[in-house]
């Protein structure tokens, strides 16, 4: 067993669930032992760095004061979110490389009681732990289903392998990784050139067009690469586009029907694991495909709640002219042609 | 044969003197650890990996330059650092390691300082994302999502309908927010740090 703390993010409570659930499913398997920090806050993502510098340092570090804290024996911290585990680095690796930087951050941190020493945690991705601690011959003994012929394309996204400050992966742009994870669970991986290409991160919210753009790519690549699915191992990706790829689609006419899963989904799937315990359905672009490619047979979905029809309006609502009668119309047609 | 070509006869200044480096300096000292900021060299490697320069006014390489040339005002309006999706292409590959991402954060915290900002839907997005993380300590989907996209996206909401109704259903946003349990000491951490910011 492997001790690690763990920083979940809010994501992993409600936009990612899946990923939370599925997490959980495997870690007993794989002999990894979690414990979240109590009362973590958010990381941040990427907004508060644009406000003010100073309070989004001291918003990270308030983790990594606690993890520290509770980190019993462990040093390490895991988070399986790539916008929390970069923060985390980021504030850590920061604060070591400016002294100066890491004595404010303390000092705003002391306002609370807390402090933190830059460097005392091991700070990691999850796909990092589950790659490199815990191997990929302990993944391979668990596997009872392989995901033979489901053809998967593999999507880190940016956060991960870059700009990656511990030199943990093995390239910035096209790292083998989560390809080695794939091809132990039996899947047939798909060779995906965009892997760590950006999904957009917050432009859906922000330039609606710009985002719409990188989502074609990325998902059009894996459509011409004749992917069954893509996986992820980030709550952001896959909200983008699982999320979004309706509008898109609306916003380029096109029709495309790829899902997204968490690599912990998928994991758990090779393990034999209930597609419901890996919160399987919780998608928004089903990945039904995936489970009826290896002969799972699938929980009946629960159906979404029909968009409510608009209401007929009131005839009375509006001054209309009475509609004209056929002679009415016969005889102004005679009038015209006169 | 040509004829020799004339040197102008006013002398060249060292370019030391002629360039004002205080905007450079300050957008330096105000980013996070060390930016590496002036020791670009305008190669343009940033700007050739960056996947949303298209959309942008100007790359890195040209914004840096214009950092450098003392252009406080065409820098801090440039939609160029609001575009910028921190995806770390450039970071990797720029070979005098600036912290290009931090450097576009620090640019748009001046650029909201300067009141600058040309579009006010990305500032808006990060506030209220703060707002709610200042509040509860968490972020807050449904509250940020209703109030940004009513106020920024009115026309949008219709072709949101069935993400959202999906992400309802399938319990993927909460109605309500989580609380933190000890939301006091987290807003002493983030008055004590804005103090500090505002010091320096």
């Amino acid at each position: 067993m492997s001790d690690y703390i763990l920083y979940p993010g809010c994501s992993m409570e409600t936009g990612a669930r899946a990923y939370y659930d599925s997490l959980k499913a495997i870690s007993k398997p794989i002999g990894l032992n979690l414990k979240e920090i109590d009362d973590w806050n958010c990381c941040g993502a990427t907004e508060y760095f644009g406000i003010s510098k100073t309070p989004a340092y001291a918003l990270i570090a308030r983790n990594l004061a606690l993890a520290a804290e509770e980190a019993n024996g462990t040093r390490k911290l895991v988070a399986p979110c790539s916008a929390c585990y970069l923060n985390l680095v980021k504030a850590d690796h920061y604060m070591r490389e400016q002294p100066k930087f890491g004595r404010q951050v303390n000092e705003a941190l002391a306002a609370g009681n807390l402090s933190y020493k830059p460097g005392s945690l091991d700070i990691h991705h999850l796909l990092d732990v589950i790659i490199y601690d815990i191997g990929l011959d302990v993944v391979e003994k668990n596997v009872v289903r392989p995901l033979k012929g489901v053809r998967v394309a593999p999507y880190l996204g940016c956060m991960v392998p870059r700009p990656d400050y511990d030199h943990r992966w093995s390239d910035h742009d096209l790292p083998v990784e989560l390809d080695m994870l794939l091809k132990t669970l039996g899947a047939d991986v798909v060779d995906y050139p965009l892997k760590t290409e950006c999904c957009g991160g917050h432009m859906p919210q922000i330039s609606p067009a710009t985002a719409f753009e990188m989502l074609r790519r990325l998902i059009s690549v894996a459509d011409e690469r004749e992917a069954d699915v893509m996986t992820t191992i980030c709550p952001m990706c896959q909200l983008n586009i699982d999320g979004y790829q309706g509008e898109m689609n609306g916003f380029f006419g096109t029709n495309y029907h790829m899902p997204i899963l968490f690599f912990t989904q998928l994991m758990g799937l090779a393990f034999g694991i209930e597609p419901k315990e890996l919160g399987f359905g919780l998608e928004l672009v089903s990945a039904k495909n995936v489970l009826d490619a290896i002969g799972v047979k699938t929980p009946p979905e629960a159906p979404t709640p029909p968009v409510p029809p608009r209401k007929p309006r009131k005839p009375e609502g509006l001054p209309m002219p009475t509609p004209l009668t056929n002679p009415q119309i016969e005889t102004l047609k005679k009038e015209v042609t006169k | 044969m040509t004829e020799a070509v004339s040197i102008s006869s006013t002398p060249i200044s060292d370019p030391r003197q002629i360039e004002d480096q205080t905007l450079l300096k300050e957008v330096a000292s105000r980013t996070a650890g060390v930016s590496n900021l002036e020791m670009c060299i305008q190669c343009g490697t940033c700007g050739g990996s960056c996947p949303s320069a298209v959309e942008m006014e100007h790359t890195p390489r040209r914004l840096f330059a214009m950092l450098r040339a003392g252009m406080r005002e065409d820098a801090l309006k440039s939609n160029t650092p609001w575009i910028c999706v921190s995806c770390y292409h450039c970071v990797v590959r720029c070979p005098q390691n600036i912290h290009i991402p931090d450097v576009m954060y620090t640019l748009k915290t001046m650029a909201v300082d300067a009141k600058l900002v040309q579009d006010s839907t990305a500032p808006d997005f990060s506030q209220t994302f703060i707002d709610m993380v200042e509040e509860y300590g968490r972020s807050f989907e449904i509250g940020l999502a209703s109030r940004h996209y009513l106020k920024h996206f009115p026309l949008r909401l219709t072709n949101m309908m069935p993400m959202g109704m999906g992400m309802l259903s399938k319990k993927r946003m909460n109605l309500t927010p989580t609380r933190i349990k000890n939301m006091k000491q987290l807003k002493a951490i983030l008055k004590r740090a804005k103090e500090l910011e505002a010091e320096q």
